[in-house]
C-alpha cells in the first residue's frame, strides 16, 4: 500500500501499523463489510416476500394453499438455524445440479448417488468447476441470500398473518359492505393496515437478521466476524505481521459497526411506524392526531 | 482473492480425461503451517506449495479454495471441491465416508500446550478443535473435552483459563510456544493416526491414482522431504 512497507520486519510504530491495517487481508476484511450490507439489503426485501406469500397462503380459502403455507411455517420456524444452514443448503444445490444433470446429460451410465458421493456430470455442475472463483463466490452468495429468505420468510409470515388477523374485523366488515369482493378487500383495506401492527414484530427480525451473517460462512462466504477472527488470531513469525492475540480490539470494531447499525435501524423504522400509523385507529395513531398543530385543517 | 492457481493451463491441454476441469481443492486456511491465509488474502502454507506441486506433476490445473473445517467432508461428498487438503489425518472413521491418497506427512506427535506444567491433562478440561484425531482423543482420556470451531480459539481457550490445555498437532503448537513466553509444551507426545492425506470421494478413483502416483514420485526424488523442512523446521518428521 504504502512505499516503505517493502520490509515489514524493520516497521515500528505508526508505520508498522499502517502497513498492517492496509494489507491485503485487512483489504479483504474492510470489503466484507459490504458484503454484509449488501446481503442484508437484498436479504429483507425477499424475506419480506416470502413472509406475506406465506401468510397469504395460510389465511388461503384453498385447502392446499393453506397446508402449503402452514407447513412451510412450521417446519422452517421449528428447524434450528445451524442445521438449516448446514443441510439445507446442500440439498437445495444438490436439487439444482440433479435437475441439470436430467436435461444435460440424459446418457450418464453411472447413478448420481453413489454411497456417500453425489455424482454429476461435469457439464451440470453448478458452476461448473472450471468456472473462475468469482462465479463461486457469487453462486455461494445467491444460494446464501435464497436460505436466509426461506428462514426469515417464515417468521415474517407469522408476523404478518398475525398482524393480519390485529385489523379491527370491522374495517374488513366496511369493506364488504361496500359492496368489495374477498379479494379488494384483502388488498385495499386489509393491507394496508396492517403494517402498523406488523413492524414491531418485522424489526424485531430485521436486528435478528443482521446479526446472523456469520452462519455465512458455513456457505463459504466470508462476513466481517469471519475476518475479525482470523485477523485478530495471534499470529506467529509464519506472518509477516507477527501479533498477539488481538480478538478483544477487532470484536470491539464489530461492536462499534453492530451498534451503529441498529441505532440507524431504529432511527429508519421509528420513521416508519409513525408514518404507517397515520390515519390508524390505533393508540399511536390517535397520539398522530392530536399532536397535529394548532391552525392546521382538523 | 483468496485464490490460487496451481498448475499452468498450459499442462492441462496435454493429458485427457483428467485434465478437462479445474480439480478445485479444499482446505480450511486457518491452520499454520499447514494452511493459512497469508498477509495479502492469499491461500499459503505447506499444502497449498504441495498441491501446486503434486499437480504439475500429475498435468492438473487445480485451484485452492477455503472452506469452514466443520463442513469439509460434507461439501467434498457433495461435489463442491474435488479434493480436500486440510491438515486432516488419515483415520479409519473418516476413510468410511471418504478416500485418502497415502500420506505426504508422516504420522506425527500431537502435543499439549498449557500454561505451566503442572497442568491436569487426565482429569482436567482440555481444549481440542472439532472432529479431529485430538478431540476424540481427549474425549477417550477421562479429561474434559472443550471443542472449539478453530485450534485458534481452542489455544485462547487456554490463556483465558477456560480450559487447563490444549491438545493439537505438534507442528502447529510448537511455533506458537517458541514465540509466546506464557505458553508452553507439557506432557507427553501421542502419535496419533496414520499420518496427513488429500481426501478424496470414494468414486474419484482415477484422481486418487494421480494424485497418488504424484506423492510418490515427489517422496522418491526426496523433494516431499525438503518442503516438510522448508515449512516445518529442521526437527520435523521426514519420510525415511
Amino acid at each position: 500500500m504504502f512505499p516503505f512497507c517493502e520490509d515489514p520486519s524493520a516497521l515500528e510504530g505508526a508505520r508498522w501499523m499502517a502497513c498492517y491495517l492496509t494489507t491485503g487481508k485487512h483489504m479483504a476484511f474492510y470489503a466484507s463489510f459490504g458484503t454484509v450490507l449488501v446481503l442484508l439489503a437484498v436479504t429483507a426485501p425477499l424475506a419480506l416476500l416470502f413472509g406475506l406469500g406465506g401468510a397469504l397462503a395460510t389465511r388461503s380459502a384453498v385447502a392446499p394453499l393453506r397446508w402449503l403455507g402452514q407447513g412451510y411455517t412450521a417446519i422452517v420456524r421449528g428447524v434450528p438455524d445451524v442445521v438449516f444452514f448446514l443441510f439445507f443448503v446442500i440439498a437445495l444445490d444438490q436439487g439444482f445440479e440433479w435437475l441439470r444433470h436430467q436435461a444435460l446429460c440424459p446418457d450418464w451410465p453411472m447413478p448420481v448417488r453413489q454411497g456417500n458421493d453425489f455424482v454429476v456430470c461435469a457439464a451440470a455442475k453448478l458452476p461448473s468447476n472450471s468456472a473462475p472463483q468469482w462465479m463461486h463466490e457469487a453462486y455461494g452468495f445467491a444460494t446464501a441470500v435464497l436460505t436466509f429468505a426461506i428462514v426469515f420468510g417464515a417468521f415474517a409470515a407469522n408476523v404478518l398473518s398475525g398482524a393480519m388477523r390485529a385489523v379491527p374485523r370491522a374495517q374488513v366488515e366496511t369493506a364488504e359492505a361496500y359492496g368489495m369482493t374477498r379479494r379488494q378487500a384483502t388488498r385495499r383495506v386489509l393491507l394496508p393496515q396492517m403494517w402498523t401492527y406488523a413492524l414491531p414484530g418485522l424489526s424485531n427480525l430485521w436486528m435478528i437478521l443482521v446479526k446472523a451473517t456469520p452462519l455465512l460462512f458455513l456457505l463459504g462466504v466470508e462476513d466481517v466476524v469471519y475476518w475479525a477472527r482470523e485477523l485478530g488470531a495471534m499470529k506467529t513469525s509464519t506472518f509477516d505481521y507477527p501479533h498477539p492475540d488481538w480478538r478483544l480490539w477487532y470484536f470491539l470494531a464489530l461492536l462499534a459497526f453492530y451498534l451503529l447499525l441498529t441505532k440507524v435501524s431504529e432511527v429508519v423504522l421509528g420513521r416508519v411506524q409513525r408514518r404507517f400509523s397515520r390515519g390508524q385507529a390505533t393508540a399511536a395513531g390517535e397520539r398522530l392526531r392530536r399532536a397535529v398543530p394548532a391552525g392546521a385543517p382538523a | 482473492m483468496k485464490t490460487i492457481l496451481g498448475a499452468t493451463a498450459l499442462a492441462a491441454l496435454g493429458t485427457a480425461a483428467l485434465a478437462q476441469d479445474t480439480v478445485r481443492i479444499g482446505t480450511e486456511g486457518a491452520y499454520p503451517p499447514y494452511n493459512f491465509i497469508n498477509d495479502a488474502g492469499d491461500l499459503d502454507g505447506y499444502e497449498i506449495a504441495l498441491g501446486a506441486e503434486l499437480c504439475a506433476r500429475a498435468d492438473l490445473a487445480c485451484e485452492f479454495v477455503s472452506n469452514d473445517w466443520d463442513s469439509i467432508i460434507p461439501n467434498l461428498v457433495s461435489g463442491n471441491y474435488d479434493v480436500i487438503m486440510a491438515g486432516m489425518s488419515i483415520t479409519d472413521e473418516r476413510d468410511e465416508v471418504i478416500d485418502f491418497t497415502q500420506n505426504y506427512i508422516p504420522p506425527a506427535a500431537s502435543l499439549y500446550l498449557a500454561m505451566d506444567e503442572g497442568a491436569d491433562l487426565e482429569g482436567g478440561v482440555v481444549a481440542a478443535q472439532v472432529n479431529t484425531i485430538q478431540a476424540g482423543h481427549v474425549a477417550d482420556s477421562g479429561a474434559t473435552l472443550l471443542e472449539f470451531a478453530t485450534p485458534d480459539e481452542a489455544v485462547a481457550a487456554v490463556r483465558n483459563g477456560e480450559a487447563d490445555a490444549v491438545f493439537a498437532d505438534g507442528e502447529y503448537l510448537l511455533p506458537i510456544a517458541a514465540e509466546s513466553g506464557d505458553l508452553m509444551i507439557v506432557g507427553d507426545e501421542v502419535p496419533l493416526g496414520g499420518g496427513v492425506g488429500a481426501g478424496l470421494r470414494e468414486s474419484d478413483g482415477d484422481l486418487r491414482e494421480a494424485l497418488d502416483g504424484a506423492i510418490q514420485s515427489m517422496k522418491d526424488d526426496g523433494s516431499l522431504n525438503d518442503l516438510i523442512v522448508e515449512w516445518f523446521g529442521e526437527d520435523a518428521a521426514v519420510y525415511e
